[in-house]
Order: C-alpha cells, then structure tokens, then sequence
C-alpha cells in the first residue's frame, strides 16, 4: 500500500517535483550570497542613528528596510527621480544597486508558479504536496525495509540503484520534509487561507501639524535597535498630517513627525510570526546555512527520481505483475513472498491468481512487509520463501524473523510454509526452513506442513497446490510457467580445452557480445554493463531452468567469459562442452553486487580452485590500476587444468598479480588450496594488516577448507573469518 | 490593454445627494518597465478634507500582500469587503490598465481627489504615487506617476 502510494505519486509528480528541487537548489545560493556581501550594522546601533545617517545622505529619503540577511536598503527621490541602493550603515552612504537580481526573480518565478501565475502557483504546491507524501512514505518504507525506525542507517545490499535511492533519502528526507511542508503553509498564506493578514494600528486622529522633529529625538526610533528593524517609512513631504511609519520585527506603529511621539502601534499576531518563521526556514532569509542545506538536500530530489524510476522498470520486468491484489485488511489469504531474483514472485503469482480464480480474495506482500495488524481479515498465511546464500533471508523477506519475534503473540490464522532451493546445495531452504521453525517457536498454528519445491520444480509446486486446496476444501490447480528471462543468442567465438585426462574435461568459453537495443545501452543494463563477477545465466535446450556461471570479464573487455567443467549427467555444462565456435547459446545477465571488484585500492587476497578461478581471472585482468593482488589456486594436475596459465604470467610481468601460489591436489604430495594458504601465511598475515579483502570462489569443501585454516592464521590477530564477513573483508561466492 | 466595466463602485461607499447622477468614466495607467513582478496598484478617492472616501479599483488579488499599498491599506484595514468586485490581476511593467466605470456627478468639481498607491515585490512601496483632483476640466490630461507609472488620465 505504501509502496503503491509511493510508486503511483512519484512516477507522474517526477517532472514537477525535480523542478521544484533544481530551481530551489539555485535560488538556495541567493540567501547566502547576499549575507556575505551586505555590510552590517555594528551591534548596538539605534534605527534613529541610522535614519539620522541616511536622511544626511539622501535629504530626500522616503523609506528604509533591512532584509533579514541584514543589508539594508534605502528609497528616495533626487530631484524628483525615484532612487535606491544597498546602504552601509557605518556611513550612511551607498555601495551597490538595490534593483532585485533578474536572475532570482526569474528562478523564484519558475519555482513558486512556473511563470503561470495562479493556476502554476497550485501546480507547484501539488508538486510540493507530492515531495510531502513521498518524503513520508518513502521514509517508511526505509524503515521497513531495515526493520525498524532504529535501524535508519542499516547498510544496504542489492543492485546500485536500489542502495543509491535510499543512501540519498536517508541524508536528505529531513530537509525534503521541512521544505514541503513549509512551502505549502507559504501558498496557503499566498492565496489567503490563513489568518495572517498584517494588522495596522488605527489611523492616528490627531496629529500635532508640526514637521522636522530630529530624527534622535523620536524615542521609539532611539530605542529600537537596527538588528529589529523592517522598514522605516518617512512622511510625505509637504504634508503635515503624515507620519513616520516603523515595522519591526514585534509591529507596527506610527510617530509624529513634529514631535516624535509613538501614535499607535499593533502588535504582530501570533499567525504572521509564524507565517514569517515558515518563511524564513522555506527562503533561507537569515539562516543561509540552512538555507544552503536544504538546497543541498533539494540536489537529491533528480537523482532519486531517476534511481527511482530505475527501479520500477527493474522491478517491472524482474517481477510479475499481481492482478487483482486484495487490500490488506480485507484479504482472506496472505500470500508472503521472499525472494532475491524475482523466480519466487513468479510461483506467488501463479498461486495468487489460482486462489482468486476460486473466488478467494487475496493479498500478496513481500515478506519484509509482514504486520499482523494490518492483516486483520486475514484467515491464513502461506510464505513463499527462497534462501539467500548460506541460509539468510532473500532480499524481499528482510526483517522477517525480527517481526516475527517482535510479535507479543503468533497470529491465531494459520500459517504454510514453502521452501524454493536448489538440493544440490547444503543449505537447502535454509531460510524457509528457519522461518517454519522460528514459527513452530512461536506456537503458530500450521495449515501444512513444511515443503519444499526443488529447483523451480513446476510439478512440486503442483503437488503442493493439491495439498494446500484439500486443506482450503478448494480445488487449486497451480500450472507455473517459469518465468523466462529475456535471453540473447550468445555466438562462442572461441574455447580453450584443459584436463582431458583426469577426467573432469574444462574449457574457458569465450562469447561474443550480443547487439544491443539503444535503450539497454543507455540504461546500461544487462549486456551493456557487467563486470567480472556477475553471473551468466545459461538457458539449456533441455530445460527452461537457467544454470549461472560466474563471469571472468566485464563489458569493458568486450567479450563474456565463462569457465565451465563437464559434470556427469550435467544438462548445461554438456551442452556448453559440445558447443562448437560459431554455434550460439541462449543467456541472460544477472548481477552479483556482493561479489565484485570494488572501486578502493586495498590489497586482495583471492583464492579459488578449479573453475571458481574465472571470476578471480577477470579481478585481476581489470586491475589497471595495480593494486596489491595475491592469487592462491587450487588445481588438479599442472599439465591438465591450469586454466589461464599464460595470462597470469602476463599479468604478473604487466603488475597486475604481486603473486601467485599454487596447490595440486594429484600427484606425489596431493596440497589443496588452504594448504597453500597456510604455507604462506606470513604474507597472508601481511596483507590482512593492510586492509586486504579476501575473495574465495569454487566449491563448497572448498570453502569450508579455507576458511578453517584462515580461522588458524588469523587468530593471532585477533581476528576471524567471521568479523571479516561483517566488515565485509570476506565474501565467497560458492557452489 | 484591459478594459473592465465597474458598476457604480463609489455609490455603495458615498452618501451624498444627488448620487444618482453618474457617468461612466474611464481611468487609464500606462506603466513604466521597472524591471520587476506585476504592480499591485490600489485607486481609490479622498474627499476635500483628505479623508478616504472609497475605492475605485484594487489590480492584484493577494490579500497578503495589499500592505504595501500602504496609505490605503492604512485607510481600509486591508478589509476585502470594501473591494469586492472591483479587483483585478496585477499590472505587468510596461503594461496599460484601462477600467471603465460609473462614477457620480457630485465627485467632480467638488474638492475630490483620486489616488493611486503602487508596490511590486521586493521594490519600494509608493503611496501616493499618484494625487490628482476630480475636476472636468482635468480629463483627459495626462499626469506622470512617481516610480511605476509613466501616466494616469480620466476620461469622460
């Protein structure tokens, strides 16, 4: 709900609202510059002493105003010619031209009416209004997804996008807010639906018919000091009957002209001190610092908005649109989706049109929004969940658990769980498992057992539905069409074959790539930007399932590589190992932001066996900059699969691998990897002091292996594998 | 160039005999190009003591900023009541406003004077930048302003 409301007012309200910001931005210097070149009064100046200098000056004075920043302004007539200029009040005289900058004029027409007067006066306040509700909605929707409003600065994962919205919301929301709301007080005052009018005192009746009092010996004027002052108007020469009028920064009042004597004054009310506080913070007006700031905060506004609606065209082809999405509160069924790629949106799409179809009204939700009380027709829950690396919660189910234990009590409506992994990995459902679990904890009651659906399984997924329908009393088919991907035909442009002997056959597989639309390039999405590390996925001909491989270069190198090794019975690595240069694949790009190369220059140690070495070949091949890079490789037998061996060499006599250790894990002394490391920990030890992040990429044994004997080395530094991953020094991609 | 018909503006604000006699009257102002945001420009008349009599014409419809026209503003409160109907947009720099309306016969000759007081934003305030005596002979000559407007005429 609050997404939509986000979404649905931000996406038409962009336009207005990032000009509002950029013309606010511009106007925003104004304030500040005019403080720094006004000369002030010195501090204990008298508004008499001031008029005495400047009626000295200019005989012919007719009014005097200070501005907020402090400079003051003087009007008069020299010969009957109407004058002005900025006054230093140390002298009374002129120093710079008081005509109002075109340039400001022009900004400030643009930004409080578009130069439409009225009816472009409501278009800016509805913009305004819009920056409102958003800043509102957006800031709770950044406490949601963090888990809470104390959670404000939690670090954020996901694609740049994504993390950029909200790193830039979380700055500048505060100021949006005081902006927004202070704007739309200032129309209502402009149009005249606040009861701040300025109040004048009565019209004094009797007058003393004297002129030319001095200017000193008017005590209201003595007693004022300039810092309060507004405007100072003189009488009318040639009438008797005029007087002198003060506004200050508490009222109004008038003096007599012959005798100096206060006529009448009025207060400010309580509506125009704060229409005039609202003022100030909106324009800057003596505050430029804050001022400043929020023209500062403003510059966030184009750049949300174009992160923004990156994200909702991702997010409109990642996803499948739910038709027919009840509102929470009225929904039967909660249907709570975990998901880190968007497959899972497909299954919950699949079972949130199948359960409406039997006349059940439904609402769907990402994990992370779970919130009983808004829920409150819900009769039962069921939770799609998939599994984030090694157990923890997919992007979308952020949260989950903590509001789940936050809970004072489980929801009495029962709950399903059901798992989408892959079996092939040890952490199979890890997280969905966790949640049913942490459920069971909480003594919520259970619709169905736990189940699991194995690598996008669309008859698992079926069964599932049977089981889910006979305990609803519905018949619920689910027929799940695994969302494809949008694919490109992939040409091989060439392959290096290695280890024909010890059976495990590996290639390095070159692609060409694929042309690309104006629109992709211009977005720079999928093909047109990826950088070693991300995945390739590979669609089969003998499955519509994609299987990924990490990718050993960037869009920068001009070609995609892949290092695959033939698995027995292996659907895609068959078909790759068959695949002849000249022949094509089908393949599509995703993003694996958490295992990149990062733009710092901190030393790496990488470490791989086998394949997992691609994506460490491809840190190394863009490592233009030279930073310190030790590459420990695991591999079979040297003669065999000692992939990329020329190129590291070439690497290293070009500065871009300090060194290189190696592990062979056939032969007379069979080593791993972490035999390696250990080996050579002194330099391990060496670079970790130095702020070195560790990249480990191959098997799952693999992995474990290291990370134990880093565990070992590291424990003289007081320091583990695990405090690495939390300062995210240590990341694994494994598989 | 905007013409607008004002009906018997000053009938409600005047008590005086011989009131039902009117003609309509054309005022017209031509203003300078001061280089800023529209004028606001209050016209409104004193009797021979110099008394606010009433208002003939208000250009600018934002109450909140009708204290700068500020020897009317002084005279009126600010109250709208005493405008209603006879208000229009502000006048651009450079820009003519013509206004077209009924005033009694009794006002001219007869000691009465019109004003007008000018203001645009972040500019001086000019009360009284215009003063000139309701007298036949007087229409149709052409009168210059103090800082906005280049020249004021009657016509009847």
């Amino acid at each position: 709900m609050i997404r939509a409301l986000h979404r649905w007012l931000g996406l038409p309200a962009l336009v207005l609202v990032t000009l509002l910001a950029v013309s606010g931005t511009a106007l925003s210097v104004f304030p500040a510059a005019e403080r720094i070149s006004a000369p002030q009064a010195e501090q204990a100046m008298s508004v008499a002493d001031l008029a005495a200098r400047i009626k000295a000056a200019f005989p012919e004075v007719e009014q005097i105003r200070r501005s907020p920043s402090g400079r003051i302004t003087a009007y008069w007539f020299d010969g009957g010619t109407p004058a002005s200029a900025v006054i230093d009040p140390a002298t009374g005289a002129a120093t710079a031209s008081a005509d109002p900058n075109p340039v400001q004029r022009w900004l400030t027409n643009l930004h409080r009416s578009l130069f439409l007067d009225d009816a472009g006066r409501i278009a800016m306040a509805a913009g305004a209004a819009a920056m409102l509700v958003l800043a509102i909605s957006g800031s709770m929707l950044i406490a949601r997804r963090a888990g809470g409003w104390r959670r404000w600065f939690a670090p954020l994962r996901g694609p740049l996008a994504g993390r950029l919205h909200v790193e830039l919301a979380r700055g500048a929301v505060l100021g949006l807010l005081l902006s927004s709301a202070t704007a739309l007080w200032m129309t209502a005052s402009t149009f005249g639906f606040l009861p701040d009018k300025a109040v004048v005192p009565e019209l004094p009746s009797g007058v003393s018919g004297t002129t030319d009092a001095p200017l000193a010996s008017m005590p209201l004027l003595a007693a004022t000091p300039v810092s309060s002052l507004r405007e100072l108007s003189f009488p009318n020469p040639g009438d008797a009957t005029d007087v002198f009028t003060l506004k200050t920064d508490g009222g109004i009042g008038y003096l007599d002209q012959g005798t100096g004597a206060t006529l009448g004054w009025a207060g400010l009310s309580g509506w125009t001190r704060v229409s005039e506080t609202i003022y100030m913070l909106h324009t800057g007006q003596s505050a430029a610092l804050l001022g400043l700031f929020l023209g500062l905060t403003a510059l966030a506004v184009p750049v949300m908005g174009a992160t923004g609606l990156l994200l909702w065209l991702t997010g409109l082809k990642g996803r499948p649109r739910i038709r027919d999405n009840a509102a929470p509160g009225c929904a039967e069924t909660v249907l709570l989706v975990g998901s880190e790629g968007g497959s899972t949106w497909g299954f919950a799409a699949t079972l949130h049109s199948a359960l409406t179809r039997a006349g059940q009204r439904v609402h769907t939700a990402p994990m992370s929004a779970f919130d009983p009380g808004r829920f409150s027709g819900a009769r039962r829950y069921v939770v799609l969940a998939a599994t984030y690396g090694d157990g923890d919660a997919p992007a979308s189910a952020k949260g989950f658990l903590d509001r789940l234990a936050g809970l004072s009590a489980a929801p009495a409506a029962r709950l399903a769980v059901l798992g989408f992994g892959d079996r092939s990995f040890p952490a199979f459902c890890a997280y969905a498992r966790a949640v049913a679990a942490a459920a069971e904890g909480r003594g919520w009651p259970l619709l169905l057992p736990f189940e699991s659906v194995d690598r996008q399984s669309p008859q698992e997924f079926a069964r599932w539905g049977l089981a889910l329908g006979a305990a609803l009393g519905i018949d619920l088919e689910l027929n799940h069409l695994p969302v494809r991907p949008e694919v490109k035909e992939l040409m091989l442009v060439s392959r290096r074959d290695y280890s024909d002997d010890v059976q495990a056959p590996t290639a390095i597989l070159r692609f060409a790539l694929p042309s690309l639309s104006a629109w992709r390039r211009l977005t720079r999405r999928g093909f047109a930007r990826f950088e070693a590390g991300d995945l390739l996925g590979i669609v089969p001909e003998a499955s519509p399932v994609p299987r990924f491989y990490s990718l050993a270069s960037g869009s920068r190198d001009g070609f995609l590589e892949i290092v695959v090794r033939k698995h027995a019975g292996g659907i895609c690595s068959g078909e790759l190992m068959a695949l002849e240069p000249g022949k094509t694949v089908a393949g599509f790009i995703r993003p694996n932001p958490t295992f990149r190369l990062r733009r710092d220059r901190v030393p790496l140690v990488l470490i791989g066996a086998g394949t997992g070495i691609g994506p460490l070949a491809g840190f190394i091949r863009a490592n233009t900059s030279r930073r310190p890079i030790h590459l420990f490789f695991g591999m079979r037998l040297p003669g065999s699969d000692f992939l990329y061996r020329e190129e590291l060499e070439a690497w290293a006599a070009a500065g871009r691998l300090s060194s290189l250790s190696t592990a062979v894990s056939r032969g007379a002394r069979p080593r791993y990897v972490q035999h390696a490391l250990t080996a050579e920990q002194l330099e391990v030890v060496r670079a970790i002091r130095e702020g070195a992040r560790v990249m480990v990429c191959g098997g799952r044994q693999m992995a474990a292996g290291v990370a134990e004997a880093l565990t070992r080395i590291l424990e003289p530094l007081g320091l583990s594998p695990a405090i690495l991953k939390a300062e995210g020094r240590y990341v694994e991609d494994v598989y | 160039m905007r013409t607008i018909f004002a009906a018997l503006a000053l009938a409600t604000a005047l008590t005086l005999p011989g009131m039902a006699m009117a003609r309509p009257v054309t005022l017209a102002a031509t203003l300078k190009s001061y280089g800023g945001n529209g004028a606001y420009l209050a016209i409104y008349v004193t009797d021979p003591k110099g008394a606010y009599a009433g208002s003939l014409w208000v250009a600018g419809t934002k109450s909140k900023y009708y204290e700068h026209l500020s020897d009317w503003y002084r005279a009126t409160g600010g109250n709208t009541a005493e405008i209603n109907g006879i208000t229009g947009a502000s006048v651009g720099a450079g820009r003519r406003l013509e206004i077209t309306l009924d005033l009694a016969d009794a006002l001219f000759d007869a000691g009465y004077t019109v004003h007008i007081d000018a203001a645009a934003e972040d500019m001086r305030d000019s009360p009284n930048e215009i003063a000139v005596p309701l007298t036949a002979q007087g229409a149709g000559q052409s009168v210059p302003g103090r800082r906005y407007i280049a020249n004021f005429s009657y016509d009847l």
